[in-house]
């Protein structure tokens, strides 16, 4: 099991003058899948690109520590897959390129098997050399998939993580969460209530703070 | 090695979408000829033969230059670098693209200019050829930072080059300097101090880039 831990303390964003949230705290470990929902404009998105390094929050801080290390913003990367509506992959390349591409920056091995596994279990395995334009948004949205977990990451954020998804899609995309879930921590940000059914914890961001919805399982 | 991937990839990409390898083209074919139509059969003088050499560099970069972010940007991969990649990666694969790109389209404008002015004589080759050499390098670093910096701006066309003449200004003035000399016939050890200032903007330039793209990558 992953011993990756995730802190933060009493953030706070603000873009220009607009608050978007205040003082919340967030912590995980290990694994498990925890939701965040909240309406349209409450700050879903920024609040998991906080928590993912990918931005600075205006206030506050966020810790993120692997086997009792805190890791580096130098090497964070290395550490988490991220799936979003707003993650954008080449489309001059095709998946194949993308992916080895991306394999390739990060430094890491690229493993036949896995990548096989990958693209049989999405479903794109036949089209892996077509020219990613060529994709429908739902073949894209599979493609975002392996090119979050390809590399094996101790945290997975999944922003929107059925959009564009057909049935098949998000059946495979839930197998995918319950598998990475039992040693990885995985962190869903969405409304859709089937999205938030499989969330061991389910935190709703409405007015400025972050709370407790339910317990589902 | 994760820079070079990085740089493989946008070469790769580069070659294929040809983002700013035509557009630097067409814009020192347009601009060389421009020069050429406006002189006629006038004979300019060497010091100003010089100057419009690294007038026609600094506004070819400006044209294709800022493109190793700005295709980023413009096609939202932005985030999908920062997911796979260190802010000191990213800088050094960028860096190493624009390099590459400034001495390319350097060569051929210093070989078409050659070709084409009459007036544009070396006579201190080994001079020119290192104020050429460390130009560039300065070139491109410097343009590389401001084009992370500009990538997010609405208007970026406008924004690059106004930003960009301020911070290569010591560095064309050297350069431009520098290149009289060498058309003057000078000797080597008498360009010393200006090789010197071009040395110190290189290395005051990628000190202070790796520095602050952590800050300027991440907001």
């Amino acid at each position: 099991m992953s011993s990756f831990e995730l802190h933060a303390e009493n953030i706070s964003k603000v873009f220009g003058r607009r608050l978007i949230f205040k003082d919340v705290d967030f912590s995980c470990k290990n694994n498990g899948i925890y939701g965040i929902s909240g309406p349209n404009g409450s700050g879903k998105s920024t609040f998991l690109k906080i928590i993912s390094g990918i931005i600075s929050p205006t206030k506050g801080k966020v810790t993120h520590s692997f086997d009792g290390k805190v890791v580096e913003s130098e090497h964070l990367h290395n550490f988490l897959g991220f799936v979003a509506p707003y993650v954008i992959l080449y489309d001059e390349f095709s998946a194949v390129e993308n992916i080895h591409f991306f394999s390739k920056i990060r430094g890491i091995n690229f493993t036949q098997e896995k990548f096989d596994f990958l693209f049989q279990h999405f479903g794109l395995f036949d089209r892996k050399d077509d020219l990613v334009k060529g994709y429908s948004s739902g073949m894209k949205q599979r493609l975002k998939y392996i090119f979050a977990l390809i590399h094996s990451p101790k945290i997975l954020f999944f922003d929107e993580p059925t959009s564009n998804l057909d049935n098949s899609g998000k059946e495979k995309v839930y197998q995918t969460i319950n598998e990475e879930s039992q040693n990885n921590i995985v962190i869903i940000a969405s409304n859709e209530d089937s999205d938030l059914a499989v969330c061991s914890t389910v935190l709703e961001l409405k007015n400025y703070k972050i709370a407790p919805k339910s317990e589902n399982k | 090695m994760s820079s070079y991937a990085l740089f493989k990839k946008d070469l790769a990409s580069e070659l294929r979408t040809r983002y700013a390898i035509n557009s630097l083209v067409m814009f020192i074919v347009v601009t060389i000829s421009v020069i050429l139509f406006s002189i006629g059969n006038e004979k300019i003088s060497d010091f100003l033969s010089g100057g419009l050499f690294w007038v026609v560099i600094f506004f070819s970069a400006m044209s294709g230059l800022s493109r190793a972010f700005v295709s980023e940007e413009e096609r939202g991969t932005t985030l999908t670098l920062q997911l796979i990649a260190s802010p000191t990666t990213i800088f050094s694969g960028k860096l190493l693209f624009n390099l590459i790109l400034v001495f390319a389209m350097n060569i051929i404008i210093a070989l078409l200019y050659s070709a084409l002015f009459d007036s544009f004589v070396l006579k201190n080759l080994s001079l020119f050829l290192y104020a050429f050499v460390l130009g560039n390098i300065g070139i491109a670093i410097a343009s590389t930072l401001i084009a992370s910096i500009i990538a997010k701006a609405s208007s970026k066309g406008t924004l690059y080059p106004v930003l960009s003449f301020p911070i290569l200004l010591p560095l064309m003035l050297t350069l431009i300097d520098l290149t009289k000399q060498a058309m003057d016939g000078t000797t080597f050890e008498s360009g010393y101090i200006e090789l010197a200032v071009l040395g110190c903007y290189d290395i005051v330039m990628i000190a202070a880039s790796f520095l602050l793209f952590d800050f300027i990558w991440k907001d």
